[in-house]
C-alpha cells in the first residue's frame, strides 16, 4: 500500500552488472518506499533473476556502475549475510538443495542469527518449535518437512513455500519473490499469497518477479514495472498488468524507443 | 633392494623381541598358530610406496620410530575412562595397550552369550573358535596381521549362540596409554544362525606422544545372522593405527559396518567382507582429518556367491594438508550371478593442500548382475553456501554447516544414539576448528 511520506527502502540508480563479461544490466532505475509492493515483469532472460541476486549479494555477477541504496546505507558496502540480517531477504527462483542440512536446523539456525544481529532474543530448541510450527500453518504447511533436508526432493511447490516460511521467519524489511508462484497449483498460489500479505505490513516492502497476471490477483501491487534488456521500461499501476497480460510485451518496447527516441 | 630388505628385517626383528617371552597357551593349536605368524613376519616385509596396495601411503615414518610391547601396564580407574563409556553399551571389555583390564571390564560369562577376554572362553569354545581364529585374515601374505597373530594373547571374544539376539550392544574399548608401546589388539565375532548382536569396536588415547595399535578383528556370521559392527578410531595425534578386519558372511546373514576414522598421525585399515548366497552388506564409512594426518581405506568386498548384495559409501573430508586414500575394490566372482553391489567414494576438500587418492577398483566375471560406482572429489558448493548467507550466516558458519552435513550422513547410519550424539559433536568440534 502507498503510504504518503514513507521512507524509501531501497533506491536503484543506473545499475549496470555483467555476469562472465556480458552486460545483463544496463542502467536500471528503481525507488521502492516502505510499506509498497512492486511487480516486475518482463520477457525471459531480461534480467529479472540477476537483478534479485545482485540486491541478494550473489559473487558470479560483477557490478560495473550505479547503485544501489538500501535503508540509507550502500547495499554494496554488506556481505551477503550482512544484507540478511539487515532485512533483505530472496525467495530465490530455483531454491537449491542441500543434501545432510535437516530443515529444523537450518532454519533455527538461521533465525537465531539473524535475531541475535537484531538485538533479540534467540529461541532454545523448544520455543523455536512452537514458532515455527505455528508459521508452518500459516502457509499449511505439513511439520514432516522440518524433519527433511532442506528442499532435498521437495516438489517445486513445496520448495516454494519453504522459502516463504523462510521469509515468514525472517521477517525482512524488503522481501523480493523471484517468481514464486511458478510451480504452484491453485490451491497453493492462493495459500502463499495469503501468507505474504500477512506479511505485509507498513514497514516492509514487497517486490515480486512473476509472469502471470494471476499472482497479482492475490498480491495486489502498487506498481508494476516491465523489465526488458536489463533496465525498467515502463511504470504503471496494477491494470498494467493486465494490459500486459492481453497484449504481451512488444508494444511496451516500441513505445519505449518511440518515447527514447523523442527526448533524443 | 638388500638395503630396504635389511632395514626391514630389523625392523621387523625389533617388534618380534617380545614374542617368545609371550605365556604359552593350553591350546596347541594356538601356539601352533602363533609359531607360524613369526615365521611369516620373518618371510615378509614392511611395504612400501612400491607396493600396489601401498602406493598411495608412506609408511616409512613409522619404520623410523622404533616400538616395544608394553612392559608394565598402568593401572587406571574406571574415573580416567568414565568419558569414553556409551551409554547403551553396558557390557564392555576393556584393554589398556593391549592387555585386558578385568576389573574396568563387565562381560558376559556362562551360559548363553559370551562377552570375555579370549582366555576365558577357552574351556566352552576352544573347538567353536578354532575354525575362525587366525583363519579369516589372511596373515600369511600380510606383515602386520601376521605380527598381531603372533602376539596373539588378551584378545576380545564374543561368541553369540543360536538364534539369540543380543540388545545391548558391546563395547570394545582399546585404549593407549603408554608412548612407545605398540600394541596388538584383537577381536574375534562368531554370530551363530540368526543371531544378532551390534558391537562397538572402539580406540582411543589417554596420552598425546606416539604410539602404535596394529590390530585385527574377525567376525563370523553364521546363516541369517545379524551383525552391526560400529568401528571408532579416535586415536591420539601421533599414533599409528594399522587394522585388518576380516567379515565372513554365510547365507542370508546381513552385515552392518559403519567405521570412522578421525584421529592418529597414520592410520590404514583393510576391511575384507566375503559373501555368500543372499548375504547382505552395507559398509559405510568416514575420514575426517586435518593438518598432516594420513588415513587410508583399503577395502574388498568379494562377492564369492549369487544373489547377494553390498552397499558401500565412503566419506572423506580433509582439511590442512591431510591425505585421504580410498581404495574399493568390489569382486564378484564367476558364478556370482544376480549381484547387486552399490558404492560410492565421496570426498570433500576443505582447503588446497588437502589431497586425496581414491580408487575404485570393479573385478566382475559373472554376466547378470547391477553393480554401480561413482566417485567425487570437490569443494563446498559455492550455491550451497551463497544460499545460507543470504539467511543470514557467515561464510564460515555457512561452511561449517555443510561440512558436518557432509559427514553427518555417514554418522547418522551408526545405531546408538549417544555415539552418534557424540561423534556428531567431534564433527561439529573438528569443523569449526578447521574452517
Ligand atoms: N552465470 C551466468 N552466465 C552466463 N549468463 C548468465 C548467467 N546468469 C545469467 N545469465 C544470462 O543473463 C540473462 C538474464 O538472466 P536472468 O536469469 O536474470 O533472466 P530472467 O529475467 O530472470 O529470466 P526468466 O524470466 O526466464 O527467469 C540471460 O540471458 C541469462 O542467460
Ligand atoms: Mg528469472
Amino acid at each position: 500500500m502507498i503510504y504518503p511520506d514513507s521512507k524509501i527502502v531501497l533506491e536503484v540508480r543506473g545499475l549496470c552488472a555483467t555476469v562472465n563479461g556480458t552486460e545483463i544490466l544496463k542502467g536500471l532505475d528503481l525507488t521502492v518506499r516502505r510499506g509498497e509492493v512492486h511487480a516486475i515483469m518482463g520477457p525471459n532472460g531480461s534480467g529479472k533473476s540477476t537483478f534479485s541476486k545482485i540486491l541478494a549479494g550473489h559473487s558470479a555477477y560483477e557490478v560495473t556502475g550505479g547503485s544501489v541504496m538500501f535503508e540509507g546505507q550502500n547495499l554494496f558496502d554488506l556481505a551477503p549475510e550482512e544484507r540478511a540480517r539487515a532485512g533483505v531477504f530472496l525467495a530465490f527462483q530455483y531454491p537449491i538443495e542441500i543434501p545432510g542440512v535437516i530443515n529444523s536446523q537450518f532454519l533455527r539456525l538461521t533465525y537465531n542469527t539473524v535475531q541475535t544481529h537484531r538485538g533479540k532474543e534467540e529461541l532454545d530448541p523448544l520455543e523455536f518449535d512452537d514458532y515455527v510450527r505455528e508459521k508452518m500453518k500459516l502457509l499449511e504447511m505439513s511439520p514432516d518437512f522440518l524433519e527433511r533436508s532442506v528442499n532435498e526432493g521437495f516438489s517445486g511447490g513445496e520448495k516454494k513455500r519453504n522459502e516463504i516460511l523462510q521469509m515468514a521467519m525472517l521477517d525482512p524489511r524488503l522481501a523480493i519473490l523471484d517468481e514464486t508462484d511458478s510451480g504452484l497449483d491453485i490451491d497453493a498460489l492462493r495459500i502463499v499469497a495469503n501468507g505474504v500479505n500477512q506479511l505485509a505490513n507498513k514497514d516492509n516492502a514487497i517486490v515480486l518477479v512473476t509472469h502471470y497476471q494471476r499472482l497479482l490477483n492475490y498480491i495486489v501491487p502498487d506498481y508494476v514495472h516491465v523489465m526488458e534488456a536489463g533496465r525498467i521500461i515502463k511504470t504503471g499501476g496494477k491494470e498494467l498488468a493486465l494490459e500486459l497480460e492481453s497484449r504481451g510485451y512488444d508494444w511496451v518496447g516500441v513505445e519505449h524507443k518511440a518515447v527514447a527516441g523523442a527526448v533524443a | 633392494m638388500s638395503a630396504t630388505g635389511t632395514i626391514n628385517a630389523g625392523y621387523l626383528e625389533n617388534l618380534l623381541a617380545g614374542q617368545p617371552q609371550l605365556p604359552t597357551s593350553p591350546l596347541a593349536w594356538l601356539n601352533a598358530l602363533r609359531a607360524e605368524a613369526v615365521d611369516r613376519v620373518g618371510a615378509l616385509t614392511v611395504p612400501t610406496l612400491r607396493d600396489e596396495e601401498w602406493r598411495f601411503t608412506d609408511i616409512s615414518l613409522l619404520t623410523k620410530m622404533s616400538f616395544h610391547p608394553v612392559r608394565t601396564t598402568i593401572s587406571l580407574q574406571a574415573a580416567d575412562i568414565e568419558h569414553f563409556y556409551i551409554e547403551e553399551a553396558t557390557t564392555r571389555l576393556v584393554f589398556v595397550d593391549g592387555v585386558y583390564a578385568p576389573q574396568l571390564s563387565s562381560g558376559i560369562a556362562g551360559s548363553g552369550v559370551t562377552v570375555v577376554n579370549l582366555e576365558a572362553g577357552f574351556t566352552a569354545h576352544a573347538a567353536t573358535i578354532e575354525p575362525y581364529l587366525g583363519r579369516l585374515t589372511e596373515f600369511r601374505g600380510n606383515v602386520f596381521a601376521a605380527l598381531n597373530t603372533a602376539f596373539l594373547h588378551d584378545a576380545a571374544l564374543i561368541v553369540v549362540p543360536r538364534d539369540i539376539s543380543v540388545t545391548v550392544p558391546v563395547h570394545l574399548l582399546f585404549i593407549a596409554t603408554q608412548k612407545d608401546v605398540v600394541s596388538y589388539p584383537r577381536c574375534l565375532l562368531l554370530a551363530e544362525s540368526g543371531s544378532a548382536v551390534t558391537v562397538i569396536e572402539d580406540y582411543v588415547s589417554l596420552q598425546e606422544d606416539a604410539y602404535f595399535t596394529n590390530a585385527v578383528a574377525e567376525i563370523a556370521l553364521l546363516d541369517n545372522a545379524r551383525v552391526n559392527h560400529i568401528r571408532v578410531q579416535r586415536e591420539g595425534a601421533k599414533a599409528f593405527h594399522i587394522a585388518n578386519c576380516a567379515v565372513s558372511l554365510a547365507h542370508a546373514s546381513n552385515y552392518q559396518s559403519v567405521s570412522v576414522a578421525f584421529g592418529a598421525r597414520i592410520s590404514r585399515y583393510n576391511l575384507n567382507v566375503q559373501l555368500a548366497e543372499e548375504a547382505e552388506c552395507a559398509v559405510d564409512g568416514l575420514a575426517l582429518i586435518s593438518g598432516r594426518q594420513l588415513a587410508d581405506t583399503h577395502t574388498c568386498i568379494d562377492h564369492a556367491k549369487p544373489h547377494a548384495v553390498s552397499h558401500q559409501m565412503h566419506k572423506c573430508i580433509v582439511g590442512g594438508g591431510a591425505h585421504a586414500v580410498f581404495n574399493g575394490k568390489i569382486m564378484v566372482r564367476q558364478g556370482a550371478q544376480r549381484t547387486d553391489s552399490r558404492q560410492s567414494s565421496r570426498n570433500l576438500l576443505l582447503t588446497n593442500k588437502a589431497h586425496v587418492d581414491t580408487k575404485p577398483q570393479l573385478e566382475i566375471f559373472a554376466d547378470d548382475v547391477k553393480c554401480t560406482h561413482g566417485a567425487t572429489i570437490g569443494q563446498l558448493d559455492s550455491e550451497e553456501v551463497f544460499y545460507l548467507q543470504s539467511r543470514g550466516l557467515s561464510d564460515t558458519a555457512a561452511r561449517n554447516m555443510l561440512t558436518y552435513a557432509f559427514g553427518a550422513e555417514i554418522i547418522e547410519r551408526i545405531p546408538i544414539s549417544s555415539l552418534k550424539c557424540q561423534l556428531e559433536q567431534t564433527v561439529l568440534e573438528q569443523t569449526a576448528t578447521q574452517l
